[in-house]
């Protein structure tokens, strides 16, 4: 629906720069508070760009010394999450994959059934399940390991395999019958023809999970033990809860080294990520 | 005739045939959702059977479940602070979810007016939120924080006088709302896809018929992008009565006075902190119960007014 007069576009263009700044504003915020000195944080009037820009802040926030607490790891976090990520996204990718093509290239017995059950599980809430699995990987000695954050990512999601088999039900079944009769076997009719085509739809699985990852709190807070195996969004919260409250600029310095890698993420894959989104509110 | 016996065979061998084939294609099938089957049936179908017999059960995890019947039920009723929990979840879902549907559809249909650099709108709205939770919170820790906080600072400059926030028990759910608020953008980008894909010529005929901007949206607008609205409402009122993060971040123990102290919070702490795994189930299938009661609830009340094209 356009806007027709001028009027209207000044108003419209108003109102969505007011809205801009008042979204946009916490961050800048961050951002300037991370690169302030100590005594800069605290003055009111709020000094709103640094007197100086003190990088220092960020490399103090990493390599952070506490008398009590000792060294902070803040890049080991970073790699921990990276390899969970990394693990994840790669079972998630390749698993979803060949299960929502399973549902929607072959025809068995129970099929209907078996992808109602699947869909249904997407109503249950984590919490239900919180208690048993916590039991489940205590009874494998997986607690204070990596283990139930990537290796569950290895079976399979709902959503996923719902996400995926939508988009393998567009896609003709000449292109893969060819081949089998020239052939070749199912699986490979999949990874050769299948695969290449679905890297959109693939691209938009990778990048939820990776960002699920990055941002799980519950997940790592249950499961992980050891403060050196802490993920980015645990080490924040336990950087915070360690040293909250004193000193704000390396606090945020932090906070931006943790928002920071998505958000460039995001610029590289914008399309992937709105298309992505949009998919999930209309199909869903 | 001599041919007889392959007259025969022939149907035997071709439904042989069919059989095999089929019996290929499940063996095929099986070995594509195989992970799926496992994945099913070990962590979510076992743990949801499991996890309703341990709400009945007396179980610390360090110990054998020892069923109790009914009993952890029983208690939840009289728990002063689970129906604390429960309340301080159902202020913060009535107040965020209706305020998030108000921000976020009022600024996609701003953005969905044509308006010259709409995509670096959209992106402004969306940075938020990519902010992970963690972040987030401490973020708005910052920005509300008692004696230097920013935000008080720029409401003073209207000349209003910001309350204590996070330190007064009467401000910490509306600080929350702000703080997830602050994040729809997702809702945003949702909105603004289902607006697009609104036929063009209802707003023509709607143009002929002389219709204004406001009957344009009501009329038109609204009932077309009505299925994408419930569905963010499901999702929103799923998400609310599980928020968590941010508030365990934002307010250790919920406090003050546990007026930040939200369902999961409890359930997490009945079940990690004090071991009560089989009370924390027994929440866990109440929430269940309630989320199911309201989703039913919004498709009901809804249902006459949630149009969908081609029904």
């Amino acid at each position: 629906m356009r806007a027709q007069s001028t009027a209207s576009r000044v108003v419209v263009h108003a109102v969505l720069i007011a809205g801009s700044l008042v979204f946009l504003f916490p961050l800048m915020w961050m951002m300037s508070t991370s690169l302030k000195p100590i005594e800069e944080t605290m003055r009111i009037p709020p000094q709103w760009i640094p007197s100086h820009f003190l990088f220092r802040n960020y490399y103090d926030a990493v390599m952070y010394e506490h008398k009590m607490l000792g060294y902070i790891p803040f890049l080991q976090y970073a790699k921990n999450t990276l390899l969970l990520a990394v693990l994840g996204v790669a079972g998630t990718v390749l698993v979803n994959a060949l299960v929502a093509y399973g549902f929607a290239r072959f025809r068995f017995p129970g099929r209907g059934a078996l992808f109602a059950v699947t869909l249904a599980t997407m109503m249950v809430p984590f919490p239900v399940l919180m208690v048993p699995l916590f039991g489940l990987f205590r009874h494998l000695g997986w607690i204070g390991t990596f283990k139930p954050l990537w290796i569950p990512a290895w079976l399979g999601s709902a959503f996923n395999i719902f996400l995926l088999r939508q988009f393998f039900l567009t896609v003709p079944r000449d292109l893969t019958d060819a081949a089998i009769v020239d052939g070749c076997s199912e699986f490979g009719a999949f990874r050769h023809i299948i695969l290449p085509l679905s890297k959109p739809a693939l691209a938009v699985v990778a990048l939820f999970h990776f960002m699920y990852t990055w941002n799980d709190f519950l997940g790592p807070l249950i499961y992980l033990t050891d403060q050196k195996m802490f993920t980015l969004s645990l080490g924040l919260q336990f950087y915070q809860s360690q040293h909250g409250g004193t000193e704000w600029n390396l606090l945020m310095a932090a906070a931006t080294m943790v928002v920071l890698p998505i958000i460039i993420l995001f610029f590289f894959t914008q399309r992937t990520f709105i298309q992505g989104i949009a998919i999930t509110g209309l199909k869903g | 005739m001599s041919t007889a016996p392959t007259t025969e065979n022939r149907p035997a061998r071709a439904r042989f045939g069919v059989r095999a084939a089929r019996r290929k294609s499940l063996y095929t099938a099986l070995a594509f959702i195989s992970p799926w089957l496992v994945g099913l049936a070990v962590l979510t179908l076992y743990p949801i059977i499991a996890s309703f017999y341990y709400s009945l059960c007396d179980y610390s995890v360090l110990q054998p479940a020892r069923f109790i019947g009914p009993a952890n039920y029983v208690d939840l009723m009289s728990d002063e602070v689970f129906w604390k929990g429960l309340w301080n979840t159902g202020y913060y879902a009535a107040f965020a979810l209706p305020l998030g549907l108000v921000v976020s559809l009022g600024l996609a249909l701003l953005l969905n007016t044509g308006v010259r650099g709409m995509a670096l709108y959209r992106t402004f709205f969306f940075l938020p939120a990519l902010v992970p939770l963690v972040a987030l919170a401490v973020l708005w820790l910052w920005i509300f924080n008692g004696e230097q906080g920013v935000l008080n600072y720029l409401l003073s400059l209207l000349g209003i006088r910001g309350p204590g926030w996070l330190a007064d028990p009467r401000w910490t759910k509306p600080a929350l709302v702000i703080a997830g608020t602050w994040s729809v953008g997702q809702a945003i980008v949702i909105y603004l896809a289902g607006l697009q894909e609104v036929p063009v010529h209802l707003y023509e005929a709607a143009d002929l018929d002389g219709a204004g901007w406001w009957d344009k949206i009501r009329h038109v607008t609204l009932p077309m992008i009505s299925p994408v609205i419930l569905f963010n409402l499901i999702m929103g009122i799923i998400g609310a009565l599980q928020y968590f993060t941010v508030p365990y971040v934002m307010t250790p123990q919920g406090q003050p006075a546990r007026s930040a102290y939200f369902y999961i919070m409890y359930l997490y702490d009945n079940a990690f902190v004090y071991l009560k795994m089989g009370y924390a189930s027994a929440m866990a299938w109440v929430l269940f119960v309630i989320i199911i009661l309201l989703t039913a609830l919004a498709l009901r009340l809804t249902a006459r007014r949630v149009h969908y094209e081609g029904e």
